[in-house]
């Protein structure tokens, strides 16, 4: 019974100076382990086509990518049908190395929020320096927006992916619409 | 009279006429005018009544500082009390409304307060009220707090939005004027990323208003200049109408920004708090002058030169036609010089120093015309509603009248104090200036970061330098600095050149005059905004409050929403006078943030409305909610608490469904509950050093509830554990629970057993889940198919993978309700397909879904405790009698050696039993059981109290659990439990499983 359904089925939004939208499933596995042994990270490349990032980083190239948790802990992006068979050849690559490997596509809601002020409205709910010469493509931050936590990358100019768990997906959702009503540019960046 | 000038103005755009409304009645101004300047411009001199003895209060200041043009703002959900009128820019259609009076501005019966005044000194409530001592509760604080008070609360729902924005930057320099614009500058060439924030709508401060000239140009054309060149510059960003609020440990800066207070009509958000980390602070926030004290000096058109002077200049407003000017300082002739040459009258300036020469600008007034009375002062104001005159005395004597000038309006200065407020908040030390008889910052203890460098410096005024000379030179060097301090290479240019008159020393008058008997005291105000006069804040030193926070709190002086921005030196010069100390000697009270009140609005931000608090939702929520869940907060989650019916009360739900649960089949989202995934070759030795079983013995396939105490001993959650294979476990944790136990497992394992191996992961939303319960379990899921449920392939307390209707599942034999139960996660994208199922197959099984007050009475009858519960912190498992759960055979567990303190084995620890009530009805919650006796504070001792009480429809009876003293061994006897109802419940006490104590339904 194969018929995955989005926290908000797709919600999208765009009546003020920014738009969002909720991102199909995404594919997401949660590795932990010790990120210099060559075989963790292997074990994430081999899926995810990418390279391990640095501290504070993502490699994400559409639907796949790595994105650095914490100084243990990698999560790798695929396709949502590609989960279980992925999660089956990281388990493998990993025999034997004390590592955690488990999927958490569906404990995740996934956003896209888009246009010129799109900078603005994370700015005005994560406390992060989005100044475009400060938080550029290939950055990842792992933060809270508003009350709750959350992680974004940028994955174009002016359209940011945001993560956040499943149960907040709609009070994320309604925080990007408040902080992107008309009128509430701050016309800083 | 007041009145609008012909000429002059050069904030207002007087090609567009704005109309606004006072207490009803339509006046006019023009854009670009305060509300304070269009009222002046109407006439209206007399703009509230005062907060104790409501005596009229007119317009002093002209900008942040004013004590006492408070006005209410607006209509229902735009009503705002407590607004001041000089920092409130006019907007067509404006309605204001003035404060504390009844029933009218004019004619205000709270006046005969004034007349009682002498009744009524600094302590007066304290020591009026204090007997007898049950009438101030319910007599006289009733009474006083419907008198108190300045604005009224709003009563509607503030119909506006706010925001907050987080912003970086290198410097951040709070203040626009010159000084500001200066620093800003040096910063910015250096390379620094500059945040500049200006509380008003205008660049430049005061500094055009005043004389002087930068570069040989007029100020204002060097701000305009200064201005253009920022705002080309990429690296500074500026913003005016945003106030530097306070200032926080590691460079963090509130700014508020007043988005549409001018323009209420315009889309967006009204406030918008900054929330800035700046590398380096420079507060340039210019100074505040100083009223003198006289008496009669709050009566209506007395007014601050510095005041006086930019109504004249910024808004063309005339005080009146002839305005006496008074100061002990050269600052004032300015404003004399100001009002010639606007063409109004200036009667004389009574300048209460003795000079032997006069100053350059001393020279221009004279020169102009005016007649200047040295060593004279104001002995004191005539009129009432307004200014009519001045009586004049020696400054010297003790206020013989010596002549008498008819006038409109009083221009006084008693100098200038820098805004140290902002340098203060976070530690920012002060020194005593004797020559300008002030507190400036001592730049050698500025506020230190964490790497022990100041992060605050202060320039211009607010650093104490008053000459534009100074002001330049100061603004352009600590600019620099701040570039230095972030990193930057700094190549000086050399400062700007700045021209500026020679001043003549300020003498310092805190009395005007110094002799002033209590008649002129009296009258003599230091804080408009609470009534505090010179005698009141004597009489405190004189009572012994000598301490300067303590003559505050006596007298008010330095309260409410001004915060003593004119009041405080000029009180603390009074305290120190009468305690015989000098000025340093006594201090300042503490400054704290924020500079002025900030709203409430821009503090909550986006938090208000549907994004107040996060709602958690499980995948079934909306179906939830369309089924008549009636919802229950739990942690941040809502879950269904009953699904009522139409025609049925909650009650009646609850009872049904608990019913249905051991007669049928009902089902529960259980989707909450927390689950962590515990893997690592060590995981079973860590998590028998965390639960208080044992859990490394247990076989993969199987499932054990499991304890977890603090290493206090007491009990913090409780959940069934399932083993998945050799290194891996999962952990159930309570709904509240899951980030809370995950955080201490991590807290753990990271700070203390960091050479286990094993690694955690929070998997809780991955999953729905669903309790399938009942004596018709079983036959639901074998409808659905796909997998054997049968009680021999999966046993109580085992788990299996498989698939049912089609869908991925892993079932857990688990039961928290005493039945025949299945706990079944799937994914939660598959959440509700799987609860749709279930339903469908359900429905010849006479299926109901239940909510978490089912669930409570079904744990109940079977005796189960649950976490808050039965457990409040400070309950250990062996006070519930699960001595079974507590492993004997392993060496240590978290909690075990506190466990074994004295206090901990004490045989007079309440204990878990059963009670039920006589006469079948239901204890109340909490009921404590009543024993003989008192305990050492009179109080009645206490033998027990209930956790948990429920009707049980199944039993047909109240039925709860209670710890009591020696409960399990009093097995049958009769316990009184008050209520809170009169009645008093006799329970007896008895085994706490009430139903099935074999548990043979939930082994089938």
């Amino acid at each position: 019974m194969s018929n995955p359904l989005s926290a908000l089925n797709g919600a999208t939004w765009s009546d003020g100076i920014a738009s969002v939208v909720e991102v199909p499933m995404q594919g997401m596995i949660t590795l932990r382990g010790d990120l210099s042994d060559p075989v963790i990270k292997a074990a994430a490349t081999a899926v995810a086509s990418v390279d391990v990032p640095g501290q504070g980083h993502a490699n994400c190239d559409d639907s796949r990518g790595i994105c650095w948790m914490s100084p243990d802990e990698l999560l790798v992006l695929c396709s949502y049908e590609d989960v279980a068979a992925n999660l089956e050849k990281m388990q493998s690559t990993l025999d034997g190395v004390h590592s955690l490997c488990v999927d958490v596509s569906d404990a995740r809601a996934v956003f896209e929020v888009s246009g010129p002020y799109a900078r603005e409205v994370l700015a005005k709910l994560a406390p992060v320096d989005l100044a475009p010469d400060q938080f550029t493509k290939g950055m990842f931050r792992r933060t809270r927006m508003a009350q709750v936590p959350a992680a974004f990358w940028l994955q174009d100019t002016d359209c940011f992916r945001i993560i956040c768990f499943r149960s907040h997906a709609q009070y994320v959702f309604d925080l990007l619409t408040v902080a992107a009503q008309k009128g509430s540019a701050v016309d800083l960046f | 009279m007041s009145t609008r000038l012909a000429t002059g103005g050069r904030l207002l755009n007087k090609e567009k006429a704005v109309r606004f409304t006072f207490n009803g009645q339509q006046m006019r101004g023009f854009e670009g005018d305060t509300l304070a300047s269009a009222l002046l411009a109407n006439d209206q001199m007399l703009v509230g009544r005062s907060f104790k003895y409501h005596r009229p209060r007119g317009i002093v200041a002209a900008g942040a500082e004013e004590p006492n043009a408070l006005v209410n703002l607006g209509v229902e959900g735009k009503f705002e009390p407590n607004q001041r009128a000089t920092t409130t820019e006019l907007f067509e259609g404006l309605l204001a409304t003035s404060q504390n009076h009844w029933p009218s501005l004019e004619f205000d019966v709270g006046v005969i307060n004034a007349k009682l005044a002498r009744f009524m000194p600094a302590g007066f409530y304290y020591k009026m009220f204090i007997h007898p001592r049950p009438l101030w509760k319910h007599l006289y604080e009733p009474f006083i707090r419907q008198a108190a008070g300045l604005g009224q609360a709003p009563k509607g729902r503030d119909a506006d939005t706010y925001e907050h924005f987080h912003a970086f930057c290198d410097v951040l320099v709070i203040g626009g004027g010159i000084a500001g614009l200066l620093a800003a500058r040096s910063a910015a060439q250096a390379g620094a990323r500059v945040l500049i924030l200006e509380q008003t709508a205008h660049w430049g401060g005061r500094a055009p208003v005043d004389s002087g000239g930068i570069d040989g140009k007029p100020v204002d054309k060097t701000v305009d200049e200064l201005v253009s060149e920022l705002s080309d510059m990429p690296n500074v960003t500026m913003r005016t109408r945003t106030m530097g609020a306070g200032v926080y440990d590691h460079g963090y800066v509130l700014g508020y920004e007043r988005l549409t207070d001018h323009a209420p009509e315009t889309d967006g958000p009204r406030h918008r708090l900054w929330r800035i980390r700046a590398g380096h602070i420079i507060t340039a926030t210019g100074a505040i002058e100083r009223p003198l004290s006289f008496a009669g000096n709050d009566v209506p058109g007395v007014m601050l030169a510095s005041a006086v002077r930019d109504y004249v200049v910024n808004y063309g407003v005339s005080p009146g036609d002839r305005t006496v000017i008074v100061t002990n300082n050269d600052d004032a002739y300015r404003t004399a010089i100001a009002l010639k040459a606007a063409g109004l009258d200036v009667p004389v300036i009574l300048d209460a120093r003795v000079l032997p020469a006069d100053s350059p600008l001393m020279a221009e007034a004279k020169a102009a015309g005016i007649r200047v009375m040295m060593g004279h002062g104001v002995a004191k104001v005539l009129g009432g509603k307004r200014v009519t005159g001045v009586a004049v005395c020696l400054q010297a004597g003790e206020g013989a009248v010596r002549e008498e000038f008819a006038c409109d309006a009083v221009a006084m200065s008693g100098g200038w104090s820098p805004v140290v407020h902002l340098w203060s908040h976070c530690g920012g030390k002060l020194l005593w200036d004797n020559d300008f008889a002030m507190f400036r910052p001592d730049v050698d203890k500025a506020p230190t970061g964490a790497d022990g460098a100041a992060f605050v410096s202060p320039a211009g005024a607010a650093n104490g330098h008053f000459g534009l000379t100074e002001i330049v030179g100061d603004a352009h060097a600590m600019g620099h600095a701040a570039a230095r301090a972030t990193g930057y290479e700094v190549t000086p240019k050399p400062a700007p050149d700045a021209t500026s008159f020679e001043e003549a020393p300020l003498a310092p008058v805190w009395l005007m005059p110094q002799g002033a008997g209590a008649p002129l005291r009296s009258k003599a105000w230091l804080d408009y905004q609470n009534d505090v006069k010179v005698s009141d804040v004597q009489l405190a030193a004189q009572e012994g409050f000598e301490s300067v926070e303590h003559a505050k709190r006596y007298t008010t002086l330095g309260m409410a929403t001004d915060q003593g921005k004119l009041s405080n030196i000029n009180g603390l010069a009074i305290l120190s006078g009468a305690l015989n100390q000098p000025i340093p000697q006594t201090g300042t009270t503490t400054f704290r943030p924020p500079y002025t009140p900030i709203s409430m609005g821009a503090i909550a931000g986006e938090a208000r409305g549907k994004v107040f608090q996060p709602v958690r939702r499980t995948p079934m929520h909306a179906w939830h909610d369309e089924n008549g869940a009636n919802w229950e907060p739990v942690g941040h989650w809502r879950r269904p608490y009953a699904y009522v019916r139409s025609g049925e009360s909650v009650h009646d739900a609850v009872m049904r469904e608990t019913k249905n649960v051991r007669e049928n089949l009902g089902l529960l989202d259980a989707s909450t509950l927390g689950k962590l995934i515990v893997k690592g070759p060590d995981a079973g030795k860590f998590l028998d050093l965390l639960y208080t079983n044992m859990m490394s013995t247990l076989k993969p396939g199987k499932c054990r509830y499991g304890l977890m105490c603090s290493e206090n001993g007491f009990l913090i959650d409780d959940g069934v554990v399932a083993r998945i294979d050799e290194e891996t476990f999962l952990c159930h944790t309570t709904t509240g629970g899951a980030e809370r136990i995950h955080q201490h497992i991590e807290e753990w394992l990271q700070t203390e057993w960091w050479d286990m191996q094993v690694y955690v992961a929070n998997v809780t939303e991955q999953y729905a889940q669903i309790a399938v319960v009942g004596p018709n379990a079983r036959k639901a899921l074998e409808a659905l198919g796909g997998m054997d449920v049968s009680a021999e392939t999966l046993g109580f307390m085992e788990w299996a993978d498989g698939t049912l209707g089609g869908f991925k599942v892993r079932v857990y034999r688990i039961s928290f309700s005493g039945e025949l139960s299945y706990e079944i996660a799937v994914k939660a994208s598959e959440g509700q397909a799987f609860w749709d199922a279930l339903m469908t197959v359900g429905d010849a099984l006479a299926v109901m879904p239940y909510g978490t007050e089912a669930l409570h009475i079904l744990r109940a009858e079977k005796g189960f405790i649950m976490i808050g519960d039965e457990t409040d912190g400070t309950v250990i498992p062996q006070d519930l009698g699960l001595h079974w759960a507590l492993s004997k055979k392993k060496d240590d567990y978290l909690g075990k050696r506190a466990q074994e303190r004295t206090h901990m084995t004490d045989p007079e620890r309440w204990r878990l039993v059963g009670l039920e009530t006589v006469d079948g009805s239901v204890l109340p919650d909490g009921a404590y059981a009543m024993a003989d006796g008192a305990n050492e504070n009179g109080q009645r001792t206490m033998q027990g109290r209930v956790t948990s009480s429920y009707h049980s429809p199944n039993l047909n009876r109240g039925i709860a659990m209670g710890l009591v003293l020696h409960g399990p061994e009093r097995m049958g006897e009769v316990v009184a439990f008050p209520g809170t109802d009169g009645t008093t419940y006799q329970a007896k006490i008895v085994s706490p499983v009430f139903y099935d104590p074999e548990g043979e339904k939930q082994n089938v």
